[in-house]
């Protein structure tokens, strides 16, 4: 039989996603609901003094209107930080208490403060204009850099600083500075970005009366951790009597990891109104409220001798997390980005200082890639600077730094367990026609035009687990992922597993591999998730973990129904268990080739027992009934893909526009399961860093206003803008999980950004240039450009 | 979306009749409907003239390309015969919003609307087009008055605008990479007297810049105004382009049209 995983199987949902059968949870109303609609807050920062909402309770259709003052007599807690991380003097971070509704003051434009309940829409959002709140409007913190000069947001966070946290050796990295030939100075912005799923968030609601459980569909990517949080931090109600429905989800990339406001609120009020409940953002509510990503500001240094060695980096870095910290907020600019900070390069000595900050925008957090684009941004601009200053092929000065031997002992805290990190950019110089690069340069200046190439080799470290390592890093549970494994008596398989698919085709890839494990068709294997109600838990999707955790938490499951089938079957065939091998769904006795199929041997563990000469299934002494086995896998690393992107731009210097002209990455993402799923997460992944480099521009004015809050202003990138993507791979098996696999779904974020930065500059003759590079910027770069050309001659 | 009186007259008389301080006509919608959803705009009467038969087509005779209000964007770009005739006219409309857009929208609508970005005013004003009402005929020139505002009174509604079939025309655009509306617009057009450089996007209001048109008709290259500076203290500035952008952008997709004619 041939393999499955490592074929291009085509998605299996594509059918029902793209034809419109889709379930998502605004798809679902329950008889007799209300809906919700929320009062924000227009002001950045504002005390809140008074609500009034005696007009709006008389209005046409309102059933309730509930505030922060309901919702604290309650004792229904609030939003958390899940990740808690120490300052470089030990202290402990500080986080501001984060209601489910505003009660005493506002943070951001947006933060909920109250809600309508009512029998339409139309009546809910008419009923929202009549509540009044008589606000104390405070000047708020907008800007990253300096909020720590700003007024204290929060009581007793003096600086507005959550956390002042340092990895790596200061004085080490200062020795080695002093010896250095040269230090190469960068000051960057990683700029934010709105992660702008398709779908916006939404939730319904439904609370029984009489089982006193309430169910909440809602647009999650891990809905078994929500229930958790909801639970333990929220009080919502217990766990079993809390079931939480993720059901097809419109694209998360990180901003659907959360529970929000939205959440709690509705399943609080669903039990205290005691009707089903329907909340569905609009656009704009979902630009002011999703968790945002990114919002760095960088001054980092690399010393490097003149051969082009590097000799040891610093990297400070200011991180605003927005006006509240959030379950990956703290730790996204801190252990997902300083330990890659120092790429895939030796380098002796570094270290990253991050002051996390708040400040009177929507929370920042988790955006895909988390950190690790931020972290290979900062090095690769360095990296890509060092080369020109030295004047050393930016593809040799890479090469002379990377390890050739694995496991790699990373700088600051990963041992990279597998790579060639050579034979990636190899492969990439010759798929890019990287030489012929000059003959291409000059075509386009004949033509008026200036063309840059940029080159970024990543590694990161994802597959986001193993519970050891993350909860000595603070975090506030294990990232294990589990899988049931059920075997039906009439032969199909169902998988039920905690990861979820928004996006990522796993019900596909899953069942390739399952259905590749147990010897069976790919058309009897069905992938559950997204429902706390089926299956047993799970830590959900992020972080390019589903596989390489989720995924092999299904192998296990279905090695632990192997291994009960050979017992079975060695009874069913009358030999020893060690006569017996399992090939391609069939345990065959190896010296008589009598054998039994999976089917057979699954509908033996169901009925035990003989009924005529024809019906024989007896189980083994101690053998119990049925076919379906649970595993829970922890890994002993995370995974660590890696590769090189080369791009090449042109640019219109009347105009600064940018095109991109080429675009070729390697990656090494293990052992492939399915190259065409892999190939659109890698196509996402580019388009989305292309996005941040060129495109999204997410804007606050100094009130605190989101100026970009629609797609009238804020850009996202569209078809047109990119060329067709060339991609290779390269195939270093992962050594932390028995598929050999490593994560796939943020590694074209976290490339692309420098990538296209680094061509986007050098087709600027080496000037900086902040991202978005939009035309305006370039084009203002190019004038200056020519003053100083005409200069020099 | 507040509640309001939808109407769909079947001639222009009632649909006139019906109009009021309160309502709006309602042509492919692509401003109106999402203004009202926003609850940015409310209005009393809806008066959707999408079914009088009159208002669309399209009609070409010796010297000019005469155009129904409510005919769609997609079928001005996909004439044969304005191919024919205009061609940038059709490469304009076939430029608007995405094919959804193309599919509703009107070249009444847009006139109407007199969106400082949109498309079809510099057309109108480079073509020296004339807009029929139900009351009279406009000249475009005398037709756009400021943002969002036109001459246009009460009860009066476009029928049809005349384009005058131009020697030379092009149609060039700086997109505004989110919305897609022009961030600047340049409309040229090469008449037997005269040469017209319309510009849309740049400033509050369509414009016919006359430095750009003086230069061109005396020399109809690009070198005429290679290098020229343009005054931007009137131009737009915002979080998409600073006014000095603009300016220079204006004369570079001047030039643009001019090497694309």
């Amino acid at each position: 039989m041939a393999s499955l995983v490592g074929s291009r199987v085509e998605r299996k949902e594509d059918k029902r996603l793209l034809t419109g059968k889709g379930r998502y949870t605004a798809d679902i109303n329950i008889a007799n609901q209300t809906y919700a609609v929320f009062v924000r807050s227009p002001h950045a920062r504002a005390k809140i003094k008074k609500i009034d909402i005696s007009k709006a309770l008389k209005a046409s259709g309102v059933v309730e209107i509930l505030t922060g003052e309901e919702i604290a007599a309650d004792k229904i807690g609030g939003l958390i930080a899940g990740w808690a991380i120490r300052s470089e003097d030990g202290s402990e971070m500080k986080v501001p208490a984060n209601p489910p509704l505003a009660k005493d003051s506002a943070n951001f434009v947006g933060e909920p403060i109250a809600v309508v309940f009512a029998e339409s829409l139309d009546e809910a959002k008419a009923a929202v204009d009549l509540v009044k709140v008589d606000y104390k409007v405070l000047k708020g913190v907008i800007n990253t850099a300096e909020a720590m000069k700003g007024e204290t947001i929060h009581d007793g966070i003096d600086k507005n600083l959550c956390y002042d946290w340092l990895l790596g050796d200061r004085k080490a990295v200062e020795d080695a500075f002093a010896k250095a030939d040269k230090i190469i100075k960068v000051d960057l912005i990683n700029n934010r970005c709105v992660p702008n799923a398709m779908e916006p968030r939404a939730c319904v609601v439904d609370y029984n009366t009489a089982s006193e459980e309430i169910t909440l569909y809602t647009t999650s990517q891990n809905p078994h951790l929500s229930r958790l949080i909801m639970s333990a931090f929220g009080g919502v109600a217990p766990e079993n009597k809390l079931r939480v429905v993720a059901p097809d989800v419109g694209g998360g990339f990180g901003s659907k990891i959360n529970v929000y406001n939205e959440e709690i609120v509705c399943s609080w009020a669903s039990k205290k109104i005691e009707r089903p409940i329907k909340w569905v953002a609009e656009r704009t509510e979902s630009f002011l409220t999703d968790t945002h990503g990114r919002d760095h500001v960088t001054h980092a240094e690399l010393a490097v001798t003149n051969d082009g060695k590097f000799l040891a980096f610093k990297n400070e870095t200011i991180a605003n997390l927005g006006a509240y910290a959030r379950v990956f907020g703290t730790v996204t600019p801190t252990y997902l980005f300083g330990p890659c900070a120092t790429g895939v390069y030796i380098i002796p000595a570094a270290y990253t200082n991050v002051k996390a900050v708040y400040t009177n925008t929507a929370p920042v957090d988790a955006y895909r890639g988390a950190g690790r684009p931020e972290a290979t941004y900062t090095i690769e601009r360095l990296v890509e600077k060092a080369a020109l200053e030295l004047g050393i092929d930016r593809t040799e000065i890479r090469m002379r730094n990377f390890p050739t031997e694995f496991p790699f002992k990373q700088t600051l805290v990963h041992t990279v367990d597998s790579g060639d990190y050579v034979a990636g950019l190899k492969k990439a110089k010759e798929m890019s026609d990287y030489a012929g690069f000059e003959v291409r340069r000059k075509k386009s200046e004949a033509n008026g035009k200036l063309r840059g190439i940029g080159v970024s080799s990543y590694f990161e470290a994802c597959g986001i687990a193993p519970s050891a390592v993350v909860m000595s890093l603070g975090c506030g549970v294990g990232l294990w992922e589990s899988s049931e494994v059920r075997f039906n008596p009439t032969g199909q398989v169902s998988v039920y597993t905690g990861a979820h698919s928004h996006g990522q085709g796993h019900d596909t890839t899953f069942a390739q591999i399952a259905a590749d494990e147990l010897g069976v068709g790919l058309d009897v294997v069905d992938v559950v998730h997204g429902d706390t109600d089926k299956g047993t838990f799970g830590m959900g999707t992020y972080g390019s973990r589903s596989l390489a955790v989720g995924g092999i938490a299904i192998v296990n499951a279905c090695r632990k129904i192997v291994a009960k089938g050979k017992r079975v079957a060695a009874k069913m065939l009358e030999v020893n268990e060690d006569e017996i091998d399992f090939k391609d769904g069939e345990f065959v006795v190896v010296k008589s080739n009598k054998k039994k199929t999976i089917s057979e041997v699954a509908f033996a563990c169901y009925l035990p027992g003989s009924r005529d000469s024809d019906f024989k299934s007896p189980l083994p002494e101690g053998e119990e009934p049925g076919l379906i086995e649970t595993s829970f896998f922890d890994p002993s690393n995370f995974s660590f893909p890696a590769g090189s992107h080369i791009a090449e731009v042109e640019i219109d210097p009347e105009t600064g526009e940018i095109k991109v002209e080429k675009y070729t990455a390697v990656d090494d993402f293990g052992k492939i399961v399915n190259p065409l799923v892999v190939e659109g997460q890698v196509h996402g992944g580019i388009a989305q860093g292309i996005g941040q480099a060129l495109h999204e521009n997410t804007k606050y004015d100094e009130t605190g206003q989101l100026i970009t809050a629609s797609y009238m202003d804020y850009t996202i990138p569209r078809a047109d803008n990119f060329p067709e993507f060339n991609l290779g791979f390269t195939c270093t098996h992962a050594t932390s999980n028995p598929l050999g696999v490593k994560g796939c779904g943020e590694a074209g974020a976290i490339a692309s950004p420098p990538t296209i930065m680094n061509a986007v500059i050098d087709a600027l003759g080496g000037q900086e240039i902040t991202m978005p590079a939009t035309a305006e910027k370039v084009w203002k770069a190019c004038k200056t450009m020519k003053k100083s050309n005409t200069k020099a001659a | 979306m507040k509640t309001f009186n939808y109407h769909s007259p079947k001639d222009v008389k009632t649909a006139s009749k019906l109009s009021s301080t309160s309502s709006i006509f309602l042509a492919g919608g692509m401003t109106s409907i999402p203004s009202m959803k926003l609850g940015l705009a409310t209005y009393k009467d809806v008066i959707d003239i999408k079914n009088i038969k009159k208002l669309s087509g399209i009609k070409v005779s010796g010297n000019s390309v005469t155009i129904g209000a409510t005919t769609k964007h997609a079928e001005v770009a996909s004439s044969k015969e304005i191919q024919k005739k205009i061609p940038s006219l059709s490469k304009l409309a076939g430029g608007i919003g995405d094919a959804q857009v193309r599919n509703r929208g009107t070249v009444g609508g847009s006139i109407a609307n007199n969106d400082p970005s949109a498309c079809y005013p510099s057309a109108c004003m480079a073509l020296n087009a004339i807009i029929h009402t139900n009351n009279r005929k406009i000249e475009a020139k005398n037709f756009f008055k400021d943002m969002f505002e036109t001459v246009l009174k009460k009860g009066e509604l476009i029928e049809a605008v005349e384009f005058k079939i131009p020697e030379k025309s092009n149609y060039q655009k700086h997109p505004n990479p989110a919305s897609r509306y022009a961030i600047v617009g340049i409309y040229l057009a090469k008449h037997k007297k005269e040469v017209n450089v319309a510009v849309t996007g740049a400033k509050s209001v369509v414009y016919i810049d006359k430095d750009l048109s003086k230069a061109l008709s005396s020399s109809f290259f690009s070198s005429a105004i290679e290098g020229m500076e343009l005054d931007s203290s009137e131009m737009n500035s915002d979080i998409h382009a600073s006014a000095d952008y603009r300016a220079s952008l204006v004369v570079t997709y001047a030039k643009k049209a001019v090497e694309a004619c």
